[in-house]
């Protein structure tokens, strides 16, 4: 095979430069949201992933179907490299899709969205390779793959399986795209930093002081004691909140924040991820938090699925 | 009217982990074996050639040649009351008769009176038409799909639809030409099957496996994995030899791209040679575990700065795919040399501290505790070699080595590629200066993994591995923590096979039982302090016994009562054990032994009824009651025998031993003949049982004969 010279793999590079940060992001809502998608906004508390977002979490319980796309900037403590390491971030860009039940082109779907970008299907090297998707803290799991773009992993695709410990029916498909990594890939740079946010601004720019401070604090200053007991609180007002939704008969029911201690769960997983960059948490006791976790999100799923069958008019049918 | 024709069933699914493809198209054949055959719709002894299937990442295929288009029609026979019963003295039918033709649908004159061993009956002939096969594969097929099994199948239409690897698309059921109609998980059965994912068209119709792979070929999908093996080996090839460059072999590699890919072809990227600064090791393990890369190699064996990457298009034209590829390595090399470099700012020692918050087993401690007790019996089996005379047996350096074995675990390069644990142990205390000797040993410390992979290359290394498996077999079995059936969290079963492999095929001198003891006592000396009891022991015992035995079985080609024979003469010096056995193999079929290994399990029930009525055949031979010419006569070749019998052992001439012992057939025969053992007489008989009670235990040191020829237990 004759070796291509640099530049001319440039000037084929060259060709995508179009697309910014930002202009991934928008084209990839635009193509779900045409796709009869609800667009959603980023949750408003730290999140590990995407899929922790109420919009997955909660919505793929359950028999309602449900469509949604949105962007979700996500903390992963461990991951921080202080704005140093050109791929690992302490805060990644997932933008998620969630399609419920899974339609049966899917794959097509999703593959027309990469083209839509600006990939040409037919000149890189696609492939699905087996993935299967756990997160033991949610007590969710699924069937499905990484999807590979010439080696690079650009998406996770998963038939969710079970979320919150309920077996689900019917099966929701999860896409989960990582916008800072496919942003370099189209724009032929090495390091995510050098990614052009929008046309006049790079990500660099846009995000290095939070990469800087926050991996500082969760490596360095993070004060362990305080934040265990940061854990310790809203576990506790998580558990009285779903024991006091469990004492209910009936009554009162609708209007019970489930949601509210859906959201503790959450402050308790990132805090837990603090704790775990910080260095503080033994192998041991790393097993006994994550399960702690998981109590709080399975029982979170036990009493929303109760709520939602107690609701007249489930979300998203019809009344 | 046409009787046979061909069937094509292809499973059309969202991409199949690569790894279970060959496994699912084995057992898709096994299946439709066993129904076709149960059918009656394939010829029986020709089943297994009829049919043939194999597999793509997109496709299951099957394909049968040649089944019958419809199933013989078939007489059966139902038998009815005695005619004695359906028939009156006049031949009139009776009641009975009459209903049991009704039943069967019958007029009285069609049913037919047989002969048969109880007398005369009547029967009902009953013509039963063969099913066409169309209507039987409508059941079969859709079974079939539900029997293959997965490792961890799923659901993706509803609870209630049936599961599979992964979402059936489109099924191709075709027999003669014509769609089998069926439906399975919402997808109905047709004639249209999918080419390639981006070159290839999408439903395309095919008549039967007269076309079919024809017309995949042309919509880029290569459906025989023979086929795009040979394709990517042959580009392997191609694209380095020309440069003077091979392929780093890699068997494993090469079976799993064959089935990552529809249409695979080879490109040859190249990386910084920079980065060959990292070991070896390291620069495989991110090409192959990651990327799923082959290394490339100068002719001297050196890695080269290339890549073998197989993609699933025919060609690369613009580089696009080439750069893509040589950009994500990059990315990962950058990854590992960083690790690298954090990892060598501190010692590999002072790692150990980091150790005690990491757990081994809940009940077990910490590995700062197992690296306790691994460096004491490390130390031990150092002192037992040097004292059973190999001089090269290093107790400082074993000990050192089984303290720096485990720090690896918390550095950064073992967190990121868990399979390099060891080989990162032994990489850094290599570059931080520690000795040869050690830093292999460290290296080696998890070999053998299987029953073919090669052992620790040098004593230290011997000593580390096994004072680790040892380790791990004592303490899980004194914790409960005993593999059962598939569940084997430890890799006990390997860590067992992997002690005695070490110890046979190194010759190295060492009880099993005091191994054993020894690996209890730094259990019990040892933080958190856990008791294996001798029974504890025993069990593990027994169970790297269990090991040997399946070596000598699988490995060495001995027979199950060669083994059983001479381990039942002692198997704590595995060595020696197993050249008895090889003894027992060489003499087995020899005039006088075979006839003799008869005698000694005659003698051996002999005494068995005898200790059931209290005489165990224990107290010496009084000569002065020896009243036989025959039992006087045995007794003095056993005396004889017994003594240069016991030298040859003494110098572990075993099969020698076991030619003089043969040569005692003759006494043992004419004693047989001419003496009755039990005698009224007690004083005879306690005797005559003695007699053979010394024989039997004197020859019975080397092997013991009587376990010749039993079968193996199920």
């Amino acid at each position: 095979m004759a070796r291509k010279s640099n530049s001319k793999v440039k000037r084929e590079f060259a060709k995508l430069k179009g697309l910014t940060f930002q202009d991934l992001l928008l084209k990839l809502e635009h193509y779900w949201t045409m796709r009869d998608c609800i667009l959603q906004q980023p949750y408003d508390i730290e999140v590990g992933a995407g899929t922790m977002h109420p919009e997955t979490f909660l919505r793929v319980l359950g028999p309602e179907p449900y469509r949604v796309v949105y962007a979700q900037p996500s903390r992963r403590p461990a991951d921080g490299r202080y704005g140093e390491n050109p791929n690992r971030l302490y805060k990644h860009t997932q933008l998620q899709v969630i399609l419920k039940p899974s339609p049966a082109d899917i794959q097509d779907v999703y593959l027309a969205s990469l083209a839509a970008v600006g990939i040409n299907l037919k000149e890189h090297d696609i492939r699905f390779e087996e993935d299967n998707w756990e997160s033991p803290t949610l007590g969710a799991w699924g069937i499905g793959w990484q999807v590979l773009l010439d080696g690079l992993e650009i998406t996770q695709f998963t038939y969710f399986q079970q979320c919150g410990g309920v077996d689900l029916d019917p099966i929701s498909v999860e896409l989960t795209y990582g916008l800072d990594r496919i942003a370099a890939y189209l724009q032929g740079v090495d390091n995510v930093f050098d990614v052009r946010w929008s046309n006049s601004m790079t990500y660099r720019q846009v995000r290095l002081a939070e990469e800087q401070q926050f991996s500082a604090y969760s490596f360095d200053h993070a004060d362990t004691a305080s934040t265990r007991k940061q854990f310790d609180l809203n576990e506790a007002e998580a558990a009285r909140l779903l024991a006091a939704y469990d004492a209910l008969k009936g009554a009162g029911k609708e209007r019970f924040p489930v949601l509210q201690a859906y959201d503790l769960c959450l402050k308790c997983s990132h805090l837990f991820n603090v704790l775990d960059a910080r260095g503080a948490i033994s192998v041991t006791e790393r097993a006994g938090m994550i399960a702690r976790v998981r109590k709080l999100a399975t029982h979170v799923a036990r009493a929303w699925l109760d709520q939602r069958a107690a609701i007249q008019t489930p979300a998203g049918m019809s009344a | 009217m046409k009787s046979r024709g061909d069937l094509l069933f292809e499973i059309g699914c969202e991409e199949i982990p690569a790894g279970m493809i060959l496994k699912a198209s084995q057992e898709l054949k096994a299946i439709l074996v066993k129904h076709l055959s149960a059918n009656g719709l394939v010829d029986e002894p020709t089943a297994q050639d009829s049919i043939e299937t194999f597999g793509a990442p997109r496709r299951l295929v099957a394909i049968a040649r040649n089944i019958k288009l419809k199933q013989e029609d078939v007489t059966r026979e139902i038998s009815g009351p005695p005619k004695s019963v359906a028939f009156d003295f006049a031949g009139q039918p009776t009641r009975a008769a009459v209903s049991f033709a009704e039943k069967q649908r019958l007029p009285v004159s069609k049913l037919t009176i047989v002969n048969t061993p109880k007398g005369e009956y009547v029967i009902a002939r009953q013509l039963v038409l063969g099913k066409s096969a169309a209507e039987i594969l409508k059941g079969v097929l859709p079974e079939t799909i539900r029997e293959i099994s997965w490792p961890r199948s799923m659901i993706w239409t509803g609870a209630q639809s049936p599961r599979f690897i992964r979402p059936i698309r489109w099924i191709v059921a075709l027999l003669d030409g014509k769609v089998v109609p069926f439906s399975y998980a919402d997808v109905q059965a047709g004639n249209h099957t999918d080419g390639h994912r981006f070159l290839g068209k999408r439903s395309i119709p095919v008549s039967g496996p007269r076309d079919y792979e024809e017309k995949l070929k042309k919509n880029f999908v290569s459906c025989r994995p023979s086929v795009r093996r040979k394709k990517v080996e042959a580009e392997l090839h191609s694209l380095t030899t020309p440069k003077g460059l091979r392929t780093h072999e890699d068997a494993g590699l090469l079976e799993l791209v064959t089935y990552l890919n529809e249409c695979p072809s080879v490109i040859l990227g190249r990386f910084d040679p920079a980065f060959l600064a990292l070991p070896d090791e390291i620069l495989i393990t991110v090409m192959r575990g990651h990327q799923k890369y082959f290394a490339v190699e100068s002719r001297s064996g050196d890695l080269a700065p290339h890549f073998l990457a197989v993609i699933n298009l025919p060609r690369d034209p613009k580089g696009l795919i080439r750069a893509g590829h040589e950009r994500v390595l990059r990315a990962r090399f950058a990854d590992a040399q960083f690790f690298w470099e954090t990892d060598q700012k501190t010692r590999l020692g002072d790692y150990l501290p980091k150790l005690a918050a990491v757990t081994y087993e809940r009940r077990l401690g910490s590995y700062a505790d197992k690296v306790e007790r691994m460096r004491s019996l490390a130390r031990w089996l150092s002192e037992q070699w040097f004292s059973g005379g190999v001089a090269q047996a290093d107790v400082a350096g074993s000990d050192r080595a089984a303290e720096l074995a485990k720090c690896d675990l918390v550095t950064e390069m073992v967190g990121e590629f868990a399979e390099l644990q060891g080989i990162v142990g032994g990489l850094y205390s290599r570059a931080q200066g520690e000795p040869d000797e050690i830093a292999w040993a460290v290296y080696d410390q998890y070999k053998p993994l299987g029953l073919d992979d090669p052992l620790p290359r040098n004593l230290t290394g011997c000593a580390v591995a096994l004072a680790d498996k040892l380790d791990s077999l004592v303490a899980c079995f004194a914790v409960g923590a005993i593999p059962t059936g598939s569940s084997d969290p430890f890799a006990l079963r390997r860590a067992a096979l992997g002690i005695v492999k070490i110890i046979l095929e190194k010759n190295l001198p060492l009880s099993l039982s005091a191994a054993i003891s020894a690996a209890a006592k730094s259990l019990k000396e040892h933080a958190p302090r856990i008791e294996a009891s001798d029974a504890i022991q025993k069990q593990v015992l027994d169970f790297l016994l269990e090991r040997a035995r399946y070596i000598l079985r699988e490995r060495r080609g001995f027979a199950y009562d060669e083994i059983n024979a001479a381990f039942a003469a002692g198997a704590d010096d595995l060595g020696d054990a197993v050249e008895r056995v090889a003894a027992v193999k060489a003499i087995r079929d020899t005039k006088n032994f075979a006839p003799l290994a008869a005698s000694f399990k005659r003698i051996r029930n002999i005494l068995e009824k005898s200790a059931g009525k209290g005489d165990k055949g224990q107290g010496a031979v009084k000569q002065e009651l020896l009243r036989d010419a025959a039992e006087l006569q045995l007794y003095t070749v056993v005396q004889k025998i017994g003594d240069e019998a016991t030298r040859l052992k003494k110098e572990k001439k075993y099969r020698k031993a076991l030619e003089k012992i043969s040569e005692l057939r003759p006494a043992v025969d004419f004693f047989f003949d001419k003496v009755l053992v039990m005698v009224e007489d007690e004083d005879i008989r306690r005797n005559r049982i003695a007699l053979l009670g010394t024989l039997l235990k004197e020859f019975s040191n080397v092997a013991d004969f009587s376990e010749l020829g039993s079968e193996e237990a199920k």
